[in-house]
């Protein structure tokens, strides 16, 4: 079976809510839309305080190429424009909307029925998406329309769906796959048009054999689309890591990106996005989210509108535990711990877990006994140990020269870690520091 | 509730290894050797074996509390322990109690705490204390008790090791090499030596077991047993009355207890796979070197220890191989 090459470690999986179907949640009474919820140009607000929305109207306009518009996931009235914590631990400006009854935009396709003819242009494609405010839906949030236009010189050869889902404990896309194969297989068609391919492929671990199977017998009616069952390793949803596993490329260092060796890919959300966007004309504005957490009553993946407070996906779940240490945005590998439940859902979260003091808490690092485990689980090939101890001393050259850029901070470094060090802590501020040094030396050129 | 939730950065989640885990891994992995001591050496490689670990985690802690006057105490990491053990096993069974104390005081004082403590050595302990013990009491250090002789102590009566008659053959003694026991003695242990090194087979063991539960790759013991054998064998193949066949090169001596315990302990070893490769050969060339040219029988500790040295070196210019080297299929 397949699987990326270099290093990779294997967590408890931990997929209490993956027999649970897909639940829509209720409204919340106030949604609230960070303006920055992607890679890139922030949003710029188009609503002022007392602007009457409807459900798919759009509330910010991309802020440049690299950006993606945002669209209200309520119908109501627009109660302020200010700033929240989102889920980095940061104030950022948002748009706070008051919700009054669920007033749709006209324009909006509400019928079950799959379309599945699509005739338009490439380029009307990536038009109809960019406009839907489509963005990677597997965390990192990058808008998509971006990553159908290749820089002048690349030309891509496939599109690779990502429905890996290699974070423990998240559920969201394995459920997707499972109740919308339909929508995101056409979803994938119409991406492999606008990327102008005719292969795509879609990776799936084999810790969701229910998935392979449903995706692998629809796939059949869709012609070029493959799925490839993959061997269960983290972090195989890392775009080169996955990119490497399916077609067995691998991405050069950074400023290197996947077009470079003819690869576009895509979440499975985003896939199915991509089809309401395109066929239903529904902007993106709501996401499955798994709500998760060894002490929570009832683990569940809920439909879930942006601008949703993540305590009320909480409080649906059965409420917050007595001994709740932690609240990560996210999966446990790569998701960000919230300073508190109020964090809105934003395009790219994929679900909130909930840890209890104990799990919470990391352990005291020991001194490094150079076992040379992250070494071997690094999936970058890179020297963990090496990269947090010379960030640690403040030595940028030589972290720079040690490929420090190329981290993807997976994680897997520290999870594998005997003495329990910190290394990710400081490789992140070495990459940070790097990255400033390599901006400033550009700017100059 | 909201004011105190944690936040810290991830990853929020831990694959469970620590320290004492790998430590006590390996101590459990030297079982089937310490039982063939006991075995073949009866009581005076309990004391030996006691004596050293008892010296190592005591000095330890006294260091660690009078001298470097830290609060947390480190000895139950495993690590001084392991020290121990290790020392021991390259002793051999009938030395004197006070000879073995001064090795685990240089072992641990001199080859650990000075350096900070684990993981800041740049030679493995044990083998500080076993070649400071060989230099100064070449005597003590070099009568190895006939094996069976299970309630002697000191008084035990010693014996030339098969290493010896295999130096005695190149010396020019053409009988000595059919005084060897079998290659299948050999293997099992039945032959005098140090106390954890005349058992090939329990080493072995004690591998698989390391290498099961993941403590260590094979990198290094396989690339040295790998080069002793193709080396010793080239020059048994050119000369069989002189030089030893490789059979009786891999299960004599220390180079089992060398190749699996004491090359792979993890400070002292390079950190990427090819740097591994690199420092198993060397050792093991090294090792047969000084057994076939050298002034002593044993090589394998000053290999080990040679090679400690080039440690820093190997992973200056090892670079694992990095995500993107490999461009196409």
């Amino acid at each position: 079976m397949k699987t990326f090459r270099i290093g990779g470690v294997h967590p408890a999986e931990n997929k209490l809510s993956a027999g649970k179907a897909i639940e829509t949640l209720a409204l919340p009474k106030q949604a609230v839309f960070p303006l920055s919820q992607h890679i890139g140009a922030p949003a710029t607000a188009i609503v002022k305080k007392g602007d009457v929305v409807k459900v798919g109207t759009k509330i910010a306009e991309a802020g440049g190429f690299v950006s993606a518009a945002i669209f209200s996931s309520v119908s109501g009235k627009v109660n302020k424009v200010d700033s929240v914590i989102d889920a980095s631990g940061y104030r950022k400006p948002a748009i706070f909307i008051d919700v009054e009854g669920d007033e749709w935009e006209e324009t909006i396709d509400r019928s079950k029925d799959l379309v599945k003819e699509c005739n338009l242009t490439p380029e009307e494609i990536v038009a109809k998406i960019k406009n839907a405010g489509v963005v990677g839906m597997g965390g990192a949030c990058f808008p998509t329309h971006v990553k159908l236009t290749p820089p002048p010189g690349c030309k891509a050869e496939c599109v690779i769906i990502n429905a890996v889902e290699c974070e423990p404990y998240l559920t969201a896309d394995h459920r997707l796959m499972l109740e919308k194969a339909d929508e995101i297989l056409v979803g994938v068609q119409i991406l492999m048009k606008g990327a102008k391919v005719n292969k795509a492929y879609i990776g799936i671990e084999n810790n969701k054999p229910d998935a392979i199977k449903l995706m692998t017998e629809k796939a059949a009616a869709y012609p070029g689309i493959e799925i490839v069952p993959l061997k269960v390793k983290y972090p195989q949803g890392g775009e080169k890591q996955l990119i490497d596993a399916v077609i067995g490329r691998q991405v050069p260092a950074p400023p290197a990106i996947p077009i470079n060796v003819g690869a576009v890919v895509q979440n499975v959300g985003t896939a199915y996005a991509v089809y309401e966007a395109v066929q239903k004309n529904k902007p993106l504005f709501e996401r499955v989210v798994t709500v998760t957490g060894k002490s929570l009553k009832n683990p569940s993946n809920f439909l879930t509108r942006m601008g949703t407070p993540m305590s009320q996906l909480i409080e649906a779940a059965g409420g917050l535990p007595e001994d709740t240490g932690k609240v990560i945005g996210g999966g446990p590998m790569m998701g960000k711990a919230l300073v508190n439940t109020e964090v809105p859902i934003c395009k790219g979260s994929s679900g909130v877990l909930i840890m209890n003091d104990k799990e919470a808490r990391r352990a005291e690092p020991q001194p490094c006994i150079r076992c040379a485990k992250c070494v071997s689980v690094c999936p970058m090939g890179l020297e963990p140990y090496l990269l947090a101890t010379c960030s640690a001393h403040g030595d940028w050259e030589r972290v720079e020269h040690e490929m420090i850029m190329s981290c993807i901070e997976c994680g897997s470094c520290q999870f594998t870690c005997p003495s329990h060090r910190p290394m990710l802590d400081y490789i992140r501020l070495g990459k940070g520091k790097v990255g400033g040094i390599i901006r400033a030396r550009n700017a100059k050129k | 509730m909201a004011n105190k939730l944690i936040v810290s950065l991830s990853p929020h989640v831990h694959g469970g290894d620590s320290v004492q885990k790998n430590m006590y891994g390996v101590l459990i992995a030297l079982i089937p050797a310490l039982l063939v001591s006991f075995y073949m050496f009866g009581l005076g490689a309990v004391v030996v074996t006691l004596t050293s670990v008892i010296a190592c985690l005591f000095f330890e802690w006294a260091i660690t509390k009078f001298i470097l006057k830290r609060e947390r105490t480190t000895i139950m990491d495993g690590s001084a322990a392991l020290t121990g053990v290790l020392l021991a096993f390259n002793l051999p069974s009938n030395l004197p109690l006070w000879i073995i104390i001064i090795g685990a005081l240089v072992a641990i004082g001199i080859g650990k705490m000075t350096f900070g403590g684990l993981g800041c050595n740049p030679f493995n302990p044990a083998l500080v204390g076993r070649i400071f013990l060989l230099i100064s009491f070449p005597v003590q250090m070099t009568s190895w008790p006939v094996v069976g002789q299970l309630t002697s102590y000191t008084d035990a009566e010693t014996t030339a090791t098969p290493l010896a008659l295999m130096k005695m053959a190149v010396h020019g003694d053409a009988s000595a090499l059919s005084r060897l026991p079998g290659t299948m003695s050999l293997f099992l242990g039945n032959n005098p030596g140090c106390i954890g090194e005349v058992s090939a087979l329990a080493l072995l063991l004690g591998l698989v077991y390391m290498l099961w539960k993941k403590i260590i790759s094979w990198h290094i013991p396989v690339s040295i047993l790998a080069t002793v054998f193709v080396f010793s064998g080239l020059m048994h193949l050119a000369n069989p009355t002189v030089y030893a066949s490789p059979l009786a090169h891999l299960f004599t001596g220390g180079l089992m207890l060398g190749a699996i315990f004491m090359a792979t302990d993890y400070v002292t070893s390079p950190m990427t796979h090819k740097g591994m490769l690199i420092y198993g050969v060397a050792i093991g060339f090294l090792t047969v070197v000084i057994r076939t040219f050298g002034a002593y029988p044993e090589g394998m500790s000053f290999a080990i220890f040679i090679m400690n040295a080039f440690t820093p070196l190997i992973n200056t210019y090892c670079k694992p191989k990095r995500f993107g080297e490999v461009v196409k299929k």
